[in-house]
């Protein structure tokens, strides 16, 4: 019946920020109020203060940005396992020219050019990356958990042999400030990376691209017969991903001043962990940055709570780990919930 | 004849096979000292816990799902049999079956929480990897054990095949009975080609998850038994991290990232091919900076050509249907 049609429940005003009635986004913003109420009750005067959240802020960017670039290509139902070995080539290359170019001696010209030149170097070395994990994804049709694995496998290799295993350290300030600078109090880092998110999220959620990636997710097919360029979409979709990685490797040669092919590598699965945390369905289609950003908080008020409450790094890691599996848990059982009380809702 | 040979070479297990002796001839005749008996012994011996904990990944690949956390069974299993044969001494027997149970037993949780919470296997397995690692480091504080007995690290051989190597033999070709010998292990291709289906024809799903996960945690231990034989010692980070490297080799050898398609030869296969090829660039002098660029084209060249192959198939099947 037309008139059904018309009074469908998915035609209505949505509020202005849509996140709020999210389901996981409520989940996951009470986890966080009582991880901060319980570690505020057991460490009284310390966790409240102003160190943590200067830490919390100075630990999250890096961890951050490589969700957001596992987050694009996990939207569109695809993964990239090569995120890591990507942002260290893309750091190693950077370093590479910077170290290069720059002297004790060199005038401020020749720093700021050698910068622009490292910072467009960088850049294209992801880009490149990202274009052609695209197109095999894209165009061959190849599943991406294959074809990251393949890139991973072999960005590393190209970082390993260029570098023969070293590290290349040793910055011009204007880097380390993006690592351990802050503007009126806030770290560089932090602002990197909440540009970043917000950038992702208006892209997801406001762009044609965006809902394209969405309905790539969400079923394929369907979207190329409707006149959707998926394979160019894809690509794009790994493109972003590996600029991601970019400003990723910009943060993370910052902060240790420093390069390598080795670095940050179990970050890899906890950026899968920390996405899906924060709502992003891992068969694709759904997710939002919002959510994102509050797992990623959840997960570090919990490290740095109970590195407050001296635990060792390990557990909290064992921590992370269960966190995942309760937060399924009560997802499953709130799930079951809803259906007993309204049972017209679930179908 | 000539329809049959085509049809043969359009299998996967065939092409990669070939592969493998052009590659194995390209450095027999390039290196003398590739195609001796000690040379091939050191390459098999070398593989022979990738190949072990292999098959048990094969397995859960072919129910549909996928195994993050074997590497971290392993590392747990390994030690806490090193633990007690420290403490209470014991024999291969005791060291074989104290790890399988404890790793078949993780393994079963991994099956039980992917089942009652609905969850991706990818996402929960990655959950229980970091937890059982994490566990493992905070319990030891990530000190090693150098003490193993000697019975325990002495080498062993029969009629010069190493030890470790004779265990991969066993736990491929239990694998191949299993799937393709048994009801059960018929179910499980069943299971991963469409659950739905499988679930209508009266599967236990819940039975088969266990005894893939299972058999991937049981595997593993195994593993991670034969490495500390052939290393030494006990070191809890040692393993961890190679998870991807693995799933690289089983995934050469064809077997399918949405289950149901694979077979153990192939496993086999795709294990000798990253064998030869380190071995063959090892012995022509290549450094071993270079291995990751090379296997990383080969994972990437040999994927791209199995879906480019298959996309034409389909296309060939669609025009003579019409």
């Amino acid at each position: 019946m037309p008139s059904d049609l018309v009074s469908s429940p998915t035609v209505r005003s949505r509020p202005r920020f849509a996140a709020w009635s999210d389901p996981t986004v409520t989940l996951l913003a009470v986890l966080v109020v009582i991880a901060v109420i319980v570690f505020a009750a057991l460490t009284p005067a310390r966790f409240l203060s102003g160190d943590t959240v200067r830490a919390i802020a100075f630990q999250m960017p890096e961890l951050g940005i490589l969700s957001l670039a596992m987050m694009v290509p996990l939207m569109s139902g695809g993964l990239n396992l090569a995120i890591i070995s990507t942002a260290n080539l893309s750091a190693l290359v950077m370093a590479g020219v910077l170290t290069n170019l720059i002297h004790p001696t060199s005038p401020p010209w020749v720093i700021v050019a050698a910068i622009l030149a490292a910072l467009l170097c960088g850049m294209l070395t992801c880009l490149v990356i990202g274009f052609l994990t695209g197109v095999i994804v894209a165009f061959f049709g190849v599943h991406p958990i294959l074809v990251t694995l393949g890139t991973m496998t072999l960005v590393k290799g190209v970082a390993v042999l260029a570098t023969s295993g070293t590290v290349i350290g040793g910055f011009p300030p204007a880097i380390l400030f993006l690592g351990n600078g802050s503007v009126l109090g806030i770290p560089a880092s932090m602002i990197l990376f909440v540009l970043c998110a917000v950038v992702v999220a208006m892209m997801v959620a406001h762009t044609p691209f965006g809902v394209s990636v969405r309905l790539i997710g969400s079923n394929e097919k369907a979207t190329r017969y409707s006149g959707v360029a998926t394979e160019w979409v894809l690509v794009g979709v790994y493109v972003v991903s590996s600029l991601l990685c970019w400003v990723a490797a910009l943060v993370m040669m910052a902060r240790f001043n420093s390069a390598s092919a080795g670095y940050a590598e179990s970050y890899l699965l906890i950026t899968i962990l920390a996405a899906v945390l924060g709502g992003i369905d891992p068969f694709g289609g759904f997710g939002r940055v919002f959510g994102l950003f509050l797992s990623l908080v959840l997960l570090q008020v919990i490290s740095t709570g109970f590195n407050l409450l001296g635990f060792s790094p390990y557990l909290t890691a064992a921590i992370w780990g269960a966190t995942m599996i309760i937060a399924i848990l009560i997802a499953v059982v709130r799930d079951r919930w809803i259906a007993r009380i309204w049972p017209a809702k679930v179908k | 004849m000539l329809s049959q040979l085509r049809a043969a070479w359009r299998r996967h297990d065939v092409q990669i096979g070939s592969i493998v002796v052009i590659m194995a001839a390209f450095f027999s005749a390039l290196s003398p000292a590739f195609l001796t008996l000690s040379n091939l012994g050191d390459l098999l011996e070398n593989y022979s816990v990738m190949a072990i904990m292999a098959a048990g990944l094969f397995v859960v690949l072919i129910s549909g799902g996928i195994d993050i956390s074997f590497e971290a069974i392993a590392a747990v299993s390994q030690f806490f049999v090193a633990i007690i044969l420290v403490k209470f001494g014991g024999n291969w027997f005791t060291a074989f079956g104290l790890a399988g149970l404890f790793g078949a037993l993780l393994g079963i949780v991994n099956a039980l929480l992917i089942y009652y919470l609905g969850a991706i296997s990818v996402i929960v397995t990655i959950s229980t990897m970091t937890f059982y690692f994490s566990i493992l480091m905070f319990m030891t504080q990530g000190r090693s054990i150098y003490d193993l007995p000697s019975w325990f690290t002495s080498d062993m051989s029969w009629l010069s095949i190493p030890f470790p190597v004779m265990v991969a033999a066993v736990a491929l070709l239990v694998t191949l009975v299993l799937l393709s010998r048994s009801p059960v292990g018929r179910q499980i291709y069943g299971l991963g080609g469409n659950p739905e289906a499988a679930k209508r024809m009266g599967c236990n799903i819940l039975g088969l998850q266990c005894l893939a996960y299972g058999y991937s945690g049981f595997m593993a231990a195994i593993g991670g038994i034969v490495q500390a034989h052939r290393v030494e010692e006990v070191v809890p980070y040692a393993l961890i991290g190679r998870e991807l490297d693995v799933l690289a080799a089983v995934v050469l050898g064809g077997a399918s990232l949405s289950g149901g398609i694979g077979t153990v030869s192939g496993t086999v296969l795709g294990i000798l091919l990253l064998a030869v090829l380190q071995n063959g660039l090892t012995l022509l002098g290549v450094s071993s900076y270079a291995f990751g660029v090379v296997t990383g084209a080969v994972i990437l060249v040999s994927v791209t050509a199995t879906a480019y192959a298959s996309k034409r198939q389909q296309r060939r099947g669609v025009r003579d249907a019409v």
